[in-house]
């Protein structure tokens, strides 16, 4: 599952030999973070939001565990229960701050994982699996962070749970039923509040069991790199360990920095005042929205404010949330050019920068009220993702002249030393 | 990579004694970030300690005019039972005239009460041995061979000053720290 340079794990104390041979859990760390695991060695600082995405879910696995401690759920005490955590549990206040701006953080990085993919093509062959696993990941992040956040019993938590779960309201015929099944209810109540702590529990957990697969299959082929040009030899690679740990810790150093800065300076910044009202299921407040994560899916949702023929307008916002996100799962196919980095695409990258700028267009109108001019930019946007996946791409693959690709990531890292330090070793290698 | 380890790592190491650059920003950055580990778990461990609602009903007040010589109360502090007794003359004597060296946890009544205030002995009501609670406070309830508590689970029985006197309790019913706030009013706790 390595490439054959990879280094050998060999126990030095007695001790370690016994276990190898017993149980080789520590051959199997030192082969999947240590020095047995050769990566790419021009991998860049984009390479770092896989580690912590990891570190993330770990934060949100602590955290959560001991906001579990202290929480109950019911929704008479509910919102009470958060409230007590907040001022009465010792360190309450940090653990629930750096829950909920743990999140927001999980999604960052996530989604900076994801872009650095786009732009490099890590979803083309032989990393297909990959890519279809993080998806997986994704959508168990979105339903995860969406019942956690109907958990503090706020009125934004009910409401939210309101709306989305009217999401499949949206179903013909079946949606109804369904939706009733979904809360155990006609409204979110004391019977969806438990189920959605149930699985916020396991949730997580599953996640973690995806991630395993994620990093399985990534070891397989290895990791990509900036060039997109795959590992030929002993000389493209340097060991995980200490090389790669170093430049995760660092990158950790980095990500601690700015998540102390919101949990302590800014923890709300990025929470609704309403949810610090508890739920009524009387009064909706007068701007829902959810949390920012979810800002281009909802903006999505609400493009779609007319009937066509004879699906009404509600389906089809449902329809086209959701298949903007299952259209990811069919991106290794709808991309067919064979090269693989967007360093070596002109034209795929002028459209690289478009979608970006179309998505966080789209996270904007998602976060602003549902009137003019936002819907209609909404409409425009929500267009161009879907012509950016499903007729941009396989047109830029098709018509596209890529630049000339380096020999080996070797050559490409020596090239770029040569223009400014040692001319001289270019030739050499 | 080569060619930093080649220059300026190597060039270093004759100068300092072998220690290059690079350990000394390893040994910083490890040991820095593993502090920094530690710090962050002492949060993550205090959190399961007694939250401020718990600690604020952690004092009982108690009103011991309504209690009549040779009656108790059991009340609540700290979320265990609190026997509060009113000794009679008998009941006393009956402490005073034990030989404490015979004691398994030797103390005089005197110690297990407040000077002047010999008549109200107050103790939890949590049995010494395994945490059950003993009976005898209540009305009717048998006092054990000793005229003080009994505790049903394990047969451990405490005398009038609440002694442990038989059975499986290696000591006497618990003092709690209290006050008098005023002449018939204790502060617990």
């Amino acid at each position: 599952m390595s490439f054959p340079w990879a280094k050998e794990y060999t126990p030095k104390v007695p001790l370690m030999k016994w276990l190898d041979d017993r149980l080789p859990l520590p051959r199997f760390v030192y082969n999947a973070v240590g020095g047995g695991y050769p990566v790419p060695r021009n991998l860049n600082f984009f390479w770092n939001f896989g580690v912590l995405s990891g570190l993330a879910l770990v934060i949100q696995i602590v955290t959560g565990i001991i906001m579990a401690m202290h929480y109950g759920a019911n929704d008479a005490v509910a919102f009470w229960t958060v409230e007590h955590t907040m001022r009465d549990v010792n360190a309450g206040w940090l653990m629930r701050y750096a829950h909920a701006n743990g999140a927001s953080f999980f999604f960052i990085v996530v989604y900076l994982h994801i872009f650095r993919g786009l732009y490099f093509g890590s979803y083309k062959a032989p990393r297909e699996m990959i890519w279809l696993l993080g998806l997986v990941i994704f959508l168990l992040m979105m339903a995860t962070a969406f019942m956690g956040y109907v958990l503090p019993w706020g009125q934004m938590s009910y409401w939210g749970a309101k709306v989305i779960t009217g999401l499949f309201g949206a179903i013909p015929v079946v949606g109804e039923p369904i939706q009733t099944w979904l809360l155990g209810g006609f409204a979110p109540g004391n019977a969806a509040l438990n189920r959605f702590f149930s699985l916020h529990y396991l949730l997580p957990f599953v996640i973690a069991a995806v991630v395993i697969l994620h990093i399985w299959a990534l070891h397989i082929p290895g990791s990509s790199n900036p060039t997109g040009v795959e590992v030929k030899g002993p000389q493209d690679t340097v060991p995980f360990h200490p090389y790669y740990t170093a430049k995760d810790g660092f990158g950790a150093g980095v990500f601690f920095i700015a998540f102390a800065i919101m949990v302590y300076f800014a923890p709300n910044f990025l929470g609704h005042p309403d949810n610090y009202i508890e739920a009524n299921p009387l009064s909706t407040p007068a701007h829902i929205v959810p949390e920012w994560y979810f800002w281009p899916f909802y903006a999505i949702l609400r493009a779609f404010t007319v009937d066509f023929f004879f699906i009404p307008a509600k389906l089809l916002g449902v329809l086209a949330m959701f298949a903007s996100i299952l259209l990811l799962f069919f991106l290794p196919w709808l991309d067919t050019s064979p090269v693989r980095s967007g360093r070596y695409r002109p034209l795929f990258r002028k459209f690289y920068w478009i979608l970006l700028l179309d998505v966080l267009v789209l996270g904007y109108c998602g976060g602003a009220p549902a009137e003019e001019p936002f819907v209609m930019i909404s409409q425009v946007a929500a267009a161009y993702y879907f012509a950016h996946f499903l007729i941009i791409l396989p047109l830029i693959a098709a018509y596209e002249k890529p630049l000339p690709l380096p020999g080996s990531i070797t050559e490409a890292v020596l090239a770029k030393h040569g223009e400014t330090a040692a001319p001289a070793a270019v030739p050499a290698e | 990579m080569a060619t930093l380890e080649g220059s300026a790592d190597a060039d270093l190491s004759k100068d300092d004694g072998g220690v290059r650059r690079r350990d000394f920003i390893n040994i910083a950055a490890v040991s820095f970030a593993g502090v920094g580990g530690v710090v962050a778990l002492l949060p993550l461990v205090n959190q399961m300690n007694p939250s401020a609602d718990v600690l604020a009903l952690a004092s009982t007040e108690v009103d011991l005019s309504g209690i009549q010589e040779g009656q108790a109360i059991k009340t609540i502090y700290r979320s265990q039972p609190l026997f509060v007794r009113h000794l009679t003359a008998k009941e006393i004597a009956e402490a005073d005239a034990v030989d404490i060296s015979t004691l398994r946890d030797p103390q005089t009544l005197e110690q297990r009460t407040v000077d002047g205030k010999k008549q109200w002995l107050i103790t939890m009501g949590v049995c010494t041995h395994l945490g059950c609670v003993p009976l005898g406070a209540g009305e009717g309830e048998n006092k054990g061979e000793y005229g003080g508590y009994f505790c049903p689970c394990h047969g451990s029985s405490y005398d009038t000053a609440a002694r442990i006197r038989k059975g499986p309790a290696p000591l006497n019913l618990e003092v709690p720290p209290y006050s008098y706030t005023s002449e018939t009013a204790i502060l617990v706790g």
